[in-house]
């Protein structure tokens, strides 16, 4: 923002008339008159709050975060009992927001993606249903979605008809249960042991690609990648005494399930509507993308003898990905925002935990004030990573 | 952005903007109330009984026949009364702000509230509890044997908080199913998302009246918290909080000596008993006192009746909530509704 003192330009030109008849002299001064208002603003704003807290006798700070909060968190990541803070329970919260716009990002790329291919399939069948279904999925609210889902998931068996898959997998209304693993001293080992396989693996795969490019010979890298991944953690696994277990879920006299792990209706689905609302979204920009790529690359790719699947993705992909990643970063901020219509179906979030406290204690500025920094950090966080990521994948001009 | 934050920032926004600018420091909300010709009530977006649209359209209820008579009282018409629709979030932003001059949107008297808040509670005018809803089919008979079960619950109430102790201190688990609406819960419990429902006792009977399989289903006898529910004003202004409790309080003195909606204009003419003399105007300054019309508290019963009469209208056994006066009986019929003198 520009905020020159006017008077700071050149002084043997200068006489006052000059600040509304010169256009530059015009711009600075309006531009200081605007940065004024808004400072103006906001000291007006920051005042007003304090003199009406203070006549009303409130107290304003984020002490309230160490009171024990009291509530009870359906879903949580961490450890969190009803006698833990605010804090912790905020935590809770947070990290629930983020596993789902997480959950929810990697699902909706990749439904964007496949819907997005399928609209450019020359098959007539496969292009009008996606194409449909796009149409409608864009243009439906996305609370009134997750509210469908959740109602679709809670028509399924209830505590009483659980079903059952294989031994230990239980599928009701209330959720899909497993085994949880249990990591007993020792489990370290095998996780560093699976740690080294993944990367030995990826480097077997890097060399074997190398090595194929530069003298045309075939190894069957995949297989020896898959070995060092599975083999190598097992390998130690049995050598340090087995030192994982499972948890198993157990009914109780309700016929819940208690121990092991499960997945709640109230996340799925609010995982479902998240994915395919903002995949819809995306499958337009892919197409976008992918039509914005010369037909002529298609062509020339066919004429060296690549078939169709390797012209999509060493030809059109690269080229397209540059038009769709600054779309795809807005929708994937979009996603993370969206996220906080999780209250309506009572899976606790950042939001919903905030309103909880808000609640409870009556710290409406504090919690708002949190709500905005939480948000705007995640939006500027995943920002840096696309744009690190498109920074990569940019055109490189020779 | 989201409904809950949007809210949230509008409360924020409230405090921010029309407090500042529309209400000095002690203003006398009396004199606000005159020269806006109306009294501007804080009430439920709907809740069966207590604040809900009648045939006409227009707002009714318990909570609501309190703005009413308060309005009458200050003003000498029931109609003259502006309805802000609060959730249970920004109810407390509201009054705070000053957006409302009264909060009558059953809402629990707490030490926190009262005292951290800001606010001045004038009295109680339905004593409730928290209670749990479930199925026969469960076999329990007592909400202590549910050691294990997962319960639905309204979220930005006392409940959830009074749920949390209630299974801390009998030392068994539960798993929270927190839903934001009280339409949501009921849906989540009737597809059996849950085993057993919690809210207030006057709700669960409500809620249970709406079941298509209502004897299949029981409310457990264990009442969990105390909930007083009554209306509250901002704190700092004694006049307008002074005026607010003895209209509450004139309602269920009309009960005790007799006072009625029919007979309240010819009692106040003048009778041979000095309380209600006092109370009704016909004797000493009690108006005069208040800042009121003489008549105040004629027009107060005048509006909506006498206690008895705006509880078996809107709440009691002939309503569809079917509840029993039990807790919210006069003193001297068995309950705890209790209202100092006239005196």
């Amino acid at each position: 923002m520009v905020s020159t003192n006017p008077s700071a330009g050149p002084a043997a030109a200068f006489n006052i008339s000059r600040l509304w008849t010169d256009e530059r002299y015009r711009g600075i001064l309006s531009q200081a008159i605007i940065v004024i208002l808004v400072a103006l603003a906001l000291v007006w704003v920051a005042d007003n709050t304090r003199t009406n807290l203070d006549n009303r006798g409130l107290d304003i700070g984020f002490d309230f975060l160490a009171d024990p909060a009291g509530i009870g968190i359906g879903v949580s990541l961490i450890e969190y009992d009803s006698t833990d803070t605010w804090l912790r329970a905020m935590t809770v919260g947070l990290l629930n927001t983020v596993l789902v716009s997480a959950l929810g990002i990697v699902a909706a790329t990749a439904i964007g993606f496949a819907a997005g291919i399928m609209r450019l399939l020359p098959n007539w069948l496969v292009r009008t249903i996606v194409a449909t279904w796009v149409e409608f999925t864009r243009n439906v609210p996305l609370l009134l979605q997750i509210i469908f889902w959740w109602t679709v998931l809670l028509s399924l068996p209830t505590v009483r008809e659980t079903l059952r898959i294989g031994d230990s997998i239980f599928l009701n209304n209330s959720g899909i249960t497993g085994p949880s693993p249990v990591f007993e001293p020792g489990a370290s080992a095998v996780l560093i042991a699976l740690a080294v396989g993944v990367a030995a693996a990826w480097a077997v795969l890097n060399w074997a690609r190398k090595r194929q490019a530069a003298t045309g010979e075939r190894l069957p890298a995949g297989w020896i990648a898959l070995g060092l991944i599975v083999l190598l953690p097992l390998a130690v696994y049995f050598a340090s005494g087995q030192p994982i277990s499972w948890d198993m879920p157990t009914a109780n006299r309700f016929g819940r399930l208690r121990g092991g792990l499960t997945v709640t209706p109230e996340l799925v689905a609010l995982w479902f509507a998240l994915a395919t609302y903002t995949g819809a979204f995306i499958s337009e920009i892919v197409r976008a993308g992918i039509l914005s790529v010369s037909k002529g690359q298609t062509e020339a790719a066919g004429s060296l003898g690549l078939k169709g699947w390797q012209t999509t993705r060493l030809i059109i992909m690269p080229q397209a990905l540059r038009v769709i990643i600054p779309p795809l970063t807005s929708q994937f901020l979009n996603l993370t925002k969206n996220s906080s219509l999780a209250l309506a179906v009572g899976f606790q979030d950042f939001v919903g935990i905030g309103s909880q406290a808000q609640n409870q204690t009556g710290q409406a500025i504090e919690i708002v004030f949190s709500w905005m920094v939480v948000y705007v950090s995640l939006s500027l966080l995943t920002s840096a990573f696309m744009n690190w990521y498109n920074a990569r994948i940019a055109l490189v001009e020779r | 952005m989201t409904i809950k934050s949007l809210t949230g920032i509008a409360a924020v926004a409230g405090i921010l903007a029309v407090a500042g600018m529309a209400i000095p420091a002690h203003a006398a909300t009396l004199d606000d109330v005159k020269s806006a010709g109306a009294v501007k009530c804080g009430i439920n977006t709907g809740l069966p009984g207590f604040a809900f649209t009648g045939d006409d359209g227009k707002w009714t209820g318990f909570d609501v026949a309190y703005c009413r008579a308060l309005a009458a009282a200050v003003l000498g018409d029931p109609d003259k009364v502006k309805y802000v629709n609060l959730t249970g979030a920004n109810r407390f932003p509201a009054l705070q702000s000053g957006e409302i001059d009264v909060l009558s949107r059953n809402t629990t008297w707490t030490f926190s509230r009262d005292v951290d808040l800001g606010f001045t509670f004038v009295g109680v005018n339905y004593y409730d509890g928290q209670g749990f809803i479930g199925r026969k089919s469960l076999g329990v008979k007592s909400a202590k044997e549910l050691d294990g079960a997962s319960v639905c619950i309204q979220t930005g109430t006392t409940t959830e908080k009074n749920l949390a102790d209630f299974f801390r201190v009998n030392k068994i688990s539960y798993e929270a199913v927190p839903i934001e609406t009280n339409s949501e819960a009921r849906t989540a419990y009737e597809a059996e998302r849950c085993d057993v429902y919690t809210t207030d006792a006057s709700g669960l009977a409500a809620t249970k009246s709406t079941f298509d399989d209502a004897d299949k289903h029981m409310v457990f006898p264990e009442i969990v918290s105390k909930e007083p529910l009554g209306p509250l004003v901002r704190q700092g202004d004694d006049q307008w909080a002074d005026i607010a409790r003895w209209v509450l309080n004139a309602l269920v003195s009309a009960e005790e000596l007799g006072v009625t909606q029919a007979n309240v204009e010819k009692l106040g003419k003048g009778t041979d008993n000095p309380e209600i003399n006092r109370m009704l105007g016909s004797e000493g300054s009690f108006a005069k006192m208040l800042g009121l019309e003489k008549n105040w508290a004629v027009n107060a019963i005048k509006a909506e009746g006498n206690y008895a009469e705006i509880f078996e209208k809107y709440v009691g056994p002939k309503t569809p909530l079917g509840l029993k006066r039990g807790l919210n009986a006069l003193y001297k019929d068995g309950g705890i509704l209790y209202s100092p003198p006239f005196r």
